[in-house]
């Protein structure tokens, strides 16, 4: 019973529902069974959110326990380490270089934590700037297509198939910023030009 | 045939649609809301969100009574609202199919409590099918229509957070061409007064024996052999989870649980060594097989908060899974109030009052967090008008008591507490926070925006009006971003012998389409005071000196800190494409 375990992770808003939307699609269209599991309501009014995609043969659980997920993709930093009980020892790690303080941060209640992409290193991260490569792509708003594309490196789906689906899934006239989005994400790992 | 990825709640429209139901109407409630806003997208369905689920339950009973197939959605505690129409439906039986869609929270991800529906149904005993997954919420309410104009009884479909905002493959099939059953005058089957109701029990007894009947040799209820040693009954998401962390085992999955199939248990008891039941929330499967004489294997799962399948594994003796150290120190991050909503303004203001407030069920609920701390209590909706007065009658409170409801709560619940505080010549204070749209649930329409559930328009309810209706004295509406303004009139009003009502008015920030010029800290002039900190927005921190600084990304430009700083240190700039505000 082979089953490939994602978990994006990030904060509300940022796009993870419509980024594991688009993984799942991808793992339907290459003939994979498919359980996505998601969590609305309250916790998207900014809180932590996070999305499973399960892929293979048959799938029963659309949830992931702790040392279960063979890919985490972070959208955030402080993110990435809350869910880093998800991933297994030796899964692939892929952080976006953004931390966003929580309010108990920005009121001053509690500080701000140290030494996370340091600890994130440590495990294996593969960092990169998913704004930064978004903006280059000619939309601010595709940084989570971007981090789909650097997920994608280490995912056994063809390119052809990411492209198609993120054009029946985003806007219109951001299918074109979408898919160079993509690219972006892809080749930065490729190229090993985002690691630490 | 091709299969679709579809979440439950997708597939449970795409079922109702195709067992030809004609209405869908309910009270949005998470998880069950994308249920309504997906089966309105289907020709040949009319929807209708209710202002609550009590007069959701009623039109649906109406629906059926004249014949027409329906589905009435909700979440877990909504069925407490609509338990009233349901015990008794379960008496009148149906004409058309009549169905509830209920959806539990498990581990309360977006809910007050947790709560197990499957206790209403044996209250109210009407039969409840449990999908375990987005094809068998497809199926099981096509089946749930059958069986509800087949046995003459209500259906509840129960769904669980996982399998409601979980997507799986679906397998989709044709609309059913189901016509309307005649109208009939049945006043012996309708009208439930003492001696009609004492025959319609007769129904409900005899329907129950039916059932249990039925579910003995119903394809909903699945014996599974495997290896024999260990025989697991289980239901709904529970299901997958057995599958997956007991591969091996044995399963009776129970699609129609209740009334349970007692024979049908026995008979799977009889074929394996051991019995384990492996449910979420309440245990009714537990305690009712351990009933029937039945030695269960204690296997300590616990009794409240969601299974996975890991637990289920370990459970029964798996070792854990090697897991990676932990980062230790990451501060929590809870939800919080958008930047630039208008609720911020109100329990800013609210807050210089040191009022006592009694909450309601909202996004405003998250006014209740630091730094605002702007809410002392939170039970179920409308409860904050009901709890004010009784937190004035208690009379041991010396500070202003106000109570807070948002605009679509209030008209579910809080017009007839208010009509209460009027009649009990209460002199307290109600504030509506009137942002023009159900928010936390993601924008759907009610009598207060007229906004139709297609976005249609629709009447607008005239909340001034309806107040001073009711018996409000003094009914005032500010704009929550002007806070002086706001401020004056809270002082105002809780200061009075009389009844008032204060609407706060501005519509959520989610739904303001033109873009505002963002502000942004001058360095020169800020004195690092703090007092922009103390709204808690999230696009304002402080920098390593003390300074404040505003996220100019994050940023809506609604104005509120301008207000609240006493040096003129924030300022309006132009747009920015600079993530992370000059940081």
């Amino acid at each position: 019973m082979s089953i490939t375990t994602v978990v994006l992770a990030g904060v509300g808003g940022q796009g993870t529902i419509l980024a594991g939307d688009v993984l799942a699609k991808v793992a339907v269209a290459e003939g994979h069974d498919v359980k996505l599991s998601e969590v609305h309501g309250m916790a998207q009014r900014g809180g932590s959110v996070e999305t499973f995609v399960r892929f293979g043969e048959r799938v029963f659980s659309p949830v992931v326990d702790r040392g279960a997920a063979d890919h985490l993709i972070a959208f955030e930093v402080t993110e990435a380490a809350r869910t880093l009980r998800y991933l297994r020892p030796g899964g692939a790690l892929v952080v976006n270089r953004r931390t966003m303080a929580s309010l108990p941060v920005l009121i001053g209640d509690v500080e701000p934590p140290v030494g996370v992409e340091e600890a994130l290193g440590r495990e294996g991260a593969i960092f990169l700037d998913a704004e930064a490569l978004a903006c280059e792509a000619g939309s601010p708003r595709s940084a989570n297509i971007v981090l789909m594309g650097a997920a994608s490196y280490a995912l056994p789906f063809e390119t052809a198939t990411w492209e198609r689906v993120i054009g029946e899934r985003v806007p219109a006239k951001t299918v074109e910023a979408n898919v160079r989005a993509f690219h972006l994400g892809r080749d930065a790992c490729a190229e090993g030009a985002c690691a630490l | 045939m091709a299969r679709t990825l579809m979440s439950g709640n997708e597939a449970v429209a795409r079922g109702a649609w195709e067992a030809g139901v004609a209405i869908g109407v309910g009270y949005p409630g998470t998880p069950s809301t994308e249920v309504l806003e997906n089966l309105v997208k289907y020709d040949g369905v009319r929807c209708e969100w209710a202002p609550n689920e009590k007069v959701a339950a009623e039109v649906a009973g109406g629906v059926s009574l004249g014949g027409v197939r329906t589905l009435v959605t909700m979440k877990h505690v909504g069925l407490n609202v609509a338990a009233d129409a349901l015990y008794s439906q379960s008496y009148t039986g149906v004409t058309g199919g009549l169905v509830y869609l209920v959806a539990d929270d498990p581990g309360m991800h977006s809910s007050q409590n947790e709560q197990d529906t499957r206790n209403h149904a044996v209250g109210s005993r009407v039969p409840v099918l449990e999908p375990s997954d987005s094809q068998e919420a497809l199926t099981f309410v096509r089946r749930a229509f059958e069986l509800s104009e087949r046995f003459d009884v209500p259906v509840i479909v129960r769904m669980t957070t996982r399998v409601s905002h979980g997507k799986g493959l679906v397998e989709q099939g044709e609309r059913q061409d189901v016509p309307a059953r005649a109208y009939e005058r049945d006043v012996r089957k309708h009208v439930m007064m003492p001696g009609n109701a004492r025959l319609r029990q007769r129904h409900v007894n005899a329907r129950e024996t039916d059932l249990v009947s039925y579910g003995a040799a119903a394809e909903e209820n699945r014996v599974e052999i495997r290896d024999t040693s260990l025989g697991v009954i289980t239901s709904g998401i529970a299901y997958q989870y057995v599958r997956e962390g007991l591969p091996e085992a044995s399963t009776l999955k129970l699609g129609l649980t209740v009334p349970l199939p007692e024979s049908l248990i026995l008979e799977f008891a009889s074929k394996v060594d051991a019995v384990a039941v492996i449910e979420e929330l309440d245990p009714y499967l537990s305690l009712r097989v351990r009933a029937l004489g039945i030695e269960l294997v204690e296997h300590g799962l616990p009794r409240s908060g969601e299974l996975s399948p890991r637990l289920v594994a370990e459970a029964f003796g798996s070792d854990p899974l090697p897991v990676r150290d932990e980062v230790q120190g990451l501060p929590p991050r809870p939800p919080l109030l958008c930047p630039g909503c208008p609720h911020r303004g109100l329990f800013y203001s609210l807050g210089k009052i040191r009022a006592v407030v009694t909450g309601d069920i909202g996004c405003y609920t998250l006014g209740s967090l630091p730094p605002l701390s702007g809410m002392d209590s939170c039970v179920c909706m409308g409860a904050s008008i009901g709890m004010a007065h009784g937190v004035d009658l208690a009379g041991s409170v010396d500070r202003p008591i106000v109570a807070v409801i948002g605009d679509s709560t209030f008209a579910h619940s809080g017009i007839t507490g208010l009509l209460h505080m009027a009649y009990a010549g209460s002199t307290g204070t109600v504030i509506i926070l009137d942002n023009r749209t159900t928010a936390m649930t993601g924008h759907q329409g009610n009598p207060v925006n007229g906004v139709f559930i297609d976005g249609s328009a629709a009447p607008e309810l005239d909340l001034e009006v309806l107040s001073r209706a009711v018996g409000a004295t003094s009914v005032r509406t500010v704009d929550p971003h002007e806070l002086d303004a706001t401020l004056t009139v809270l002082r105002e009003e809780t200061a009075t012998d009389h009844l008032s009502v204060i609407i706060s008015k501005a519509p959520c920030a989610l739904l303001i389409k033109e873009e505002k010029d963002p502000y942004a800290v001058d360095e020169e002039l800020c004195t690092k005071c703090g007092a922009c900190i103390r709204l808690g927005c999230p696009a304002i921190s402080r920098d390593e000196s003390g300074r404040a600084v505003i996220d100019t990304a994050t940023c809506v430009g609604c104005g509120q800190c301008v207000q609240v700083c006493r040096f003129d240190a924030i300022v309006r700039v132009g747009p920015s494409c600079d993530f992370g505000g000059g940081r």
